[in-house]
């Protein structure tokens, strides 16, 4: 009998283990069991990412669409090169649309967020994203502020 | 005082604990079917002696053959099976503490043999009930006396009939109706088994009563080899020394100081 | 002159101890039970002893862990306006550092000292001998499901040990503290990965636990036995224990993290 009562106690330990790590798979890291979503690639060139990161979220109108897959650099125009997956379901981004590096909160992670332009024809797998803004750095904002500050003095 | 046949033969066995000799060239010999009581005082490695039989140990030089294999030369698997021919009897009789008594008679029968679970309990009940213990099938080993662990122990060493029985201070601890008891158990399945028994003990009376054939042991050599009333009669020194257990003689009442020790001249 | 000789000695002494270690590692693991049924039975046996019995001192102290951290957390981020944040660094540094760790070195307490103490004791009750005088391993039958169980029980824990950080540091941010409940989980899930913080926790807590159970076992066949050396060898098993995860986890952690 006692050995019975072990059994089924080392049996509510493993579920127990198990039932610890679907928990913290959904509720803490959110992963969500239809992350094998179909994705097709779309590129962008920007000349600063500023501390962008792989796996960062894409977004339109702050929904994530997307991640980022990879960063590189562009040898031959001196630019970040950023390749990121964009779900298939939002298939209808116009292909003048623009993207930018932004900033969630003022110390958040960075992202991209996409605003929608007007063109009829839609981005597919491998276009390429020409519109492209920047991170904000601080210390070239902030020289930009002063640089025009001393103008309007004058 | 050559036995004419041997179950076990050590030959010109020596063996080290790092500096310190344990045995020299020790030679001595078993028979086969009879009891043989190795004595000898504390501290002689009596014990060491069956567990070079019993290959748990190796010597630093000889040999040692138990039914003509020299057990130091078997291969780990070849080893593993001349064991099972030998039951051993531990000083602390080495129940297994999370088995019941019946489990741990059963334990070396359903380790070696193909029986089913029902012949397995027969031969369990059969074999405590020659102990004397059919009713404590159930307990635990924390809940027998000393007396009951040894008999207890004892019905497992002889539970796949072994050939050869080492039981290693079998009277140390017991109370007088157990050792009385023990040495009837013995005796009993030496006789009825035919079985070859190594005893090591130094309770003098009752392994000289028992006993067939006796060696004693000490300082790491034989000093007396034959038969029990050979031994009880034998007028060398040493040997009455520890037979009739004298403070002073052969045996130095002090233990042996360092000659370079000046510690106590100054 | 003798001093290098002496130093030489003792590391070629520590040499031969850490090889005997090892192979003794190697034959507890490539010598399993051969029979399917009763292996299982001693394995589950031990995954009661080392798992379920370390159940209640995990719990316990994850959760009172996640309470604490909630509430220095809280009392940094408030400054910075961002007291949602306490989601995020309850999470990153339970999963990835606090849970393996602290889970192991409770581990060695609990669990690592009762498995030397239990195989010193069956060494100087002559068990561990008896096993062998029966033919039977005592390294298959004693140690590998000890050892095994070991290796199996403190990833299982370190991840119950999360979740009640977790919990219990949501129950003091959330509902004591007043942090807002979607705020919390969302920080906490924008920056928590499964494949980089969870697996790579759980990639710790599997590398401790082979270590601690590996110098458990090992302490206790290897112990003097006597009750002083049962004593001794229970001592060192959680003092080397709790210094090699400490060690190992600098090591583990420069190579997960490092590049951050």
């Amino acid at each position: 009998m006692r050995s019975k009562r072990s059994e089924l106690l080392v049996g509510c330990f493993i579920v127990l283990g198990v039932a610890a790590l679907v928990y913290l798979a959904v509720q803490v890291s959110g992963l969500a069991f239809s992350s094998k979503k179909d994705t097709y690639q779309v590129v962008a060139r920007f000349d600063d990412i500023a501390g962008l990161t792989s796996r960062a979220k894409v977004s339109i109108a702050g929904v994530a669409v997307g991640n980022v897959e990879s960063i590189t650099f562009d040898k031959e125009l001196y630019m970040a090169l950023v390749t990121m997956n964009i779900d298939s379901d939002v298939n209808n981004i116009p292909t003048d649309s623009s993207v930018a590096v932004l900033t969630s909160g003022l110390l958040g992670e960075k992202y991209l967020g996409i605003s929608i332009g007007a063109d009829d024809e839609v981005l597919k797998n491998g276009s390429e994203i020409y519109d492209t803004q920047s991170a904000l750095v601080l210390e070239t904002l902030i020289s930009q502020f002063l640089f025009k500050g001393g103008d309007s003095e004058k | 005082m050559s036995v004419v046949d041997a179950y076990i033969k050590v030959q010109d066995v020596s063996f080290f604990r790092g500096d310190r000799v344990i045995y020299e060239d020790v030679s001595l010999s078993i028979p086969r079917g009879k009891i043989t009581a190795v004595m000898g005082p504390s501290g002689t490695g009596k014990t060491t002696l069956l567990r070079l039989i019993a290959a748990q140990l190796a010597p630093d030089s000889g040999t040692v053959l138990v039914d003509g294999q020299n057990v130091h030369s078997l291969s780990r698997s070849e080893l593993y099976k001349v064991r099972k021919k030998m039951g051993m009897l531990f000083q602390s009789g080495a129940l297994f503490s999370d088995m019941s008594v019946a489990e741990n008679i059963a334990f070396p029968m359903e380790e070696h043999t193909q029986l089913d679970a029902k012949a397995i309990a027969d031969i369990v009940a059969d074999k405590l009930y020659s102990v004397g213990l059919r009713g404590a099938a159930d307990l635990m080993p924390s809940e027998l006396s000393g007396g009951m662990a040894r008999r207890v122990a004892l019905a497992r060493a002889i539970a796949l009939d072994p050939e050869l029985v080492m039981y290693d201070e079998p009277f140390t601890g017991q109370d007088p109706i157990s050792k009385g008891v023990l040495v009837k158990l013995i005796r009993q399945l030496n006789d009825t088994a035919n079985m070859t028994s190594v005893l090591v003990s130094h309770d003098v009376e009752e392994s000289l009563s028992i006993a067939d054939h006796v060696c004693i042991l000490a300082g790491g050599r034989v000093i007396a080899e034959g038969a029990a009333d050979d031994i009880r009669a034998s007028n060398d020194p040493e040997v009455k020394q520890f037979l009739n257990g004298e403070p002073d003689g052969p045996v130095p009442f002090h233990y042996p100081e360092d000659d370079n020790s000046d510690r106590v001249a100054l | 002159m003798k001093a290098i000789g002496l130093l030489g000695a003792s590391l070629l002494d520590w040499l031969e101890a850490v090889g005997r270690a090892g192979i003794f590692l190697v034959q507890s693991i490539f010598r399993l039970p051969v029979r399917f049924k009763e292996s299982i039975n001693l394995l589950v046996k031990q995954l009661y002893s080392v798992g379920v019995l370390s159940l209640v001192i995990i719990v316990v102290s994850g959760a009172f862990i996640g309470m604490v951290l909630s509430l220095q957390g809280y009392s940094i981020l408030a400054k910075f306006g961002s007291e949602e944040a306490v989601g995020q660094l309850l999470a990153l540094s339970l999963l990835r550092e606090l849970s393996p760790v602290v889970t192991a070195l409770l581990f060695a307490g609990r669990a690592g000292s009762s498995l030397t103490a239990e195989i010193g004791l069956m060494k100087a009750t002559e068990q561990l001998s008896s096993f062998e005088m029966m033919g039977v391993d005592p390294l298959r039958r004693v140690i590998a499901p000890r050892f095994i169980a070991g290796v199996i029980c403190l990833p299982i824990l370190s991840l119950i040990f999360s979740a009640s950080g977790i919990l219990g540091g949501h129950l003091v941010s959330v509902e004591w503290l007043g942090v807002y409940d979607g705020a919390f989980w969302s920080s906490m899930q924008q920056s928590v990965y499964f494949d980089t913080d969870i697996v790579n926790g759980l990639i710790k807590a599997l590398c401790f636990s082979v270590v601690v159970t590996w110098i458990a076992v090992y302490q206790g066949y290897e112990c003097v036995p006597t009750s002083e050396g049962i004593g001794k060898a229970t001592t060192r098993t959680v003092v080397l224990g709790s210094l090699a995860i400490l060690a190992l986890d600098f090591v583990l952690t420069a190579a997960m993290f490092g590049d951050f």
